[in-house]
């Protein structure tokens, strides 16, 4: 990227809140159910309905804005925002305007040299979200399933703090785990409950005017918000190197093509015409009802990430990815609680071979196959000599594969370390015997050399010796 | 993205002390925003009525409000917040017999092409 331009980004993230019921209807939120099973009058604006405010999605919005440091309002206005599309049927969407529920929070991003990057939050309002329109195998005609309408989504908008892809992707993660912590989404990206659209612009460095930005939407994944933002400044910098303007446009990015184009702009597209919804009235919560949300939060993703520095003694790095999710970090401390094993391996094996088993699985931690006391067992084997680290591995392969709990692998493989000085002393003046020469070049000055009789006999061991044993009798018997 | 509202109707382009005028373009912007069809010949009509109820309303630009809070609903009270729990059932077949063209439970509108 040139270095004569300056990449300004601002994110909009819509996550679905996690409730039972709608927004401002009964009708039920569950995933997958058979279409427009779950739109009732009201969600489809029949006349004479009347929407009425779900408390848990005021409550909800509320503990947000109490972990991002921002104002909660005490007062908060539902207003129509009105245009037309087949999955709207009311023609106007539920949302706030000019008095959202949460406004100047802030969050804090990790850089890549270790330090952190404040990004300012403008605001996060309540509205519904809209249908779903199908354009496929539909003979010509477009199918539009309702049961999303009404759904609760909280808009988090960022102010234009950031300024590259990464640093879009580091906040928009941050937000999806403080926002899982919470519990107020399942930030399911495949079944959209978490989305972004992204503002983007350059303008020549050491500008302070904003240059002309256009609307990224469609970014449903980390990866592809990383990849369209990527493109789109690529495209804004050719554009004006060039001597090109840069068109105020929503663009939509293409997966498969890796590449944004413009959504045929209509005009009078953002003439939405804001008023007051005279259907509800202000939402108004007092103190007692922030106190609560606030008594209720959990423990959230920074301070944890402290936390596990300080007591645990982790890497900063490591507490950093175990705190990614509450799960993981809820399996590492019970796993630690388990064993008098340090943190620090308790967390390399959580990081290492139990993630991979997990990824290659695509299963989340809650549904692993080796539980948090199963490998505190297996860690703390390993601390007390039982195995090495390298056996530890083909004992967490059966594990995994349910062949038992972890002493009963070691007794039924037979891996138990051999830990009796005299049965290792036999096999190192054995393999000692069988080098020779190599024997010679060691007691001669190449004592590089160690690491190959140290291999020798894990060998001929089968792994099994335990390796600081090893390395002790090798040298005391070469050195003689 | 969130934008100022722009529509005439609510940014009136005048003073109160000078008439409201909507031109013809406005007119018709408005008239697509809304969906209604408005013939060439009332455009100019329409214009005029729209104007003058504008002008109407505009009096209230004279009421002085310098402190007051703007007002969200004219009912001086707060929401009224529910249990989020789910009440309705599925009235699907119900509800789409008011539809001229369902398909497997869909919804059918004119293709709509993004």
């Amino acid at each position: 990227m040139s270095a004569r331009w300056e990449v300004v980004i601002g994110l909009e993230i819509h996550t679905q809140l996690a409730t039972r019921s709608k927004i401002f209807s009964g009708a039920s939120t569950a995933y997958g159910a058979e279409p427009n099973t779950q739109a009732c009058l009201v969600d489809l604006g029949y006349p004479g309905v009347l929407p009425v405010v779900n408390k848990s999605v005021v409550r909800m919005a509320a503990s947000f804005g109490l972990a991002v440091n921002a104002t909660v309002a005490r007062r908060s206005v539902f207003a129509r925002k009105n245009y037309f599309y087949p999955d709207l049927p009311k023609g106007y969407q539920i949302s706030q305007y000019e008095l959202p529920i949460v406004e100047r929070g802030e969050l804090f991003i990790d850089r890549e040299d270790g330090s952190q990057k404040r990004i300012g939050i403008t605001r996060a309002h309540l509205e519904e979200d809209a249908g779903k329109s199908i354009h496929e195998g539909l003979d010509g005609f477009t199918g539009i399933d309702l049961n999303r309408a009404g759904t609760p989504l909280l808009e988090i908008v960022s102010e234009p703090d950031l300024r590259s892809a990464r640093e879009a992707v580091a906040y928009m993660r941050k937000i999806h785990t403080i926002v899982r912590y919470l519990g107020i989404s399942d930030g399911n990206m495949q079944e959209g409950s978490f989305r972004c659209d992204a503002n983007v612009s350059v303008r020549p460095k050491g500008d302070e005017r904003l240059g002309t930005r256009t609307e990224l939407k469609n970014l449903n994944s980390f990866r592809f918000v990383e990849k369209a933002i990527n493109f789109e400044i690529e495209r804004q910098i050719d554009l004006l190197e060039d001597g090109g303007e840069v068109v105020q446009e929503t663009r939509l990015y293409d997966a498969d093509k890796d590449e944004t184009r413009s959504m045929r702009s209509k005009e009078e597209a953002n003439d939405y015409r804001y008023f007051p919804d005279p259907d509800l009235l202000p939402v108004e919560i007092d103190d007692s009802f922030i106190n609560a949300v606030q008594a209720s939060l959990p423990e959230l993703p920074d301070a944890k990430t402290r936390r596990f520095v300080d007591e645990f003694g982790l890497r900063a790095e490591d507490a950093g990815i175990l705190t990614v999710s509450r799960q993981l970090a809820d399996y590492f401390e019970a796993a630690c609680a388990a064993t008098a094993a340090p943190a620090q391996l308790v967390a390399n094996w959580i990081l290492g071979d139990l993630s991979a088993a997990l990824n290659k699985e695509a299963l989340d931690v809650d549904h692993s196959r080796v539980t948090a006391p199963m490998l505190a067992s297996l860690v703390e084997r390993i601390h007390d000599n039982t195995i090495s680290g390298k056996i530890a591995k083909a004992v967490f392969d059966g594990l995994w594969a349910g062949e038992g709990s972890v002493d009963e692998i070691i007794e039924s493989r037979g891996l138990k370390q051999i830990t009796d000085a005299s049965a290792i002393e036999s096999i190192v003046a054995e393999v000692i015997a069988n080098n020779p020469s190599q024997a010679e070049e060691y007691r001669a000055g190449k004592t590089k050399l160690l690491g190959y009789f140290v291999g020798q006999v894990m060998q001929a061991t089968g792994g099994k010796a335990n390796p600081g044993q090893v390395n002790a009798i090798l040298k005391q018997k070469l050195d003689s | 993205m969130l934008d100022a509202p722009r529509s005439a109707l609510l940014n009136p382009i005048t003073t109160p002390e000078k008439p409201v005028s909507l031109d013809k373009d406005q007119v018709r912007h408005i008239a697509m925003l809304a969906r209604l069809h408005v013939a060439d010949d009332d455009i100019q009509e329409t214009a005029d009525k729209l104007s003058r109820i504008v002008d109407f309303v505009d009096q209230l630009s004279k009421a002085p409000t310098d402190g007051v809070t703007p007002m969200a609903h004219p009912l001086n009270a707060s929401q009224r917040l529910r249990a989020d729990s789910v009440t309705e059932t599925d009235e699907r077949d119900r509800v789409q017999e008011n539809a001229p063209l369902v398909r497997d439970g869909l919804y059918l509108v004119p293709r709509v092409i993004e």
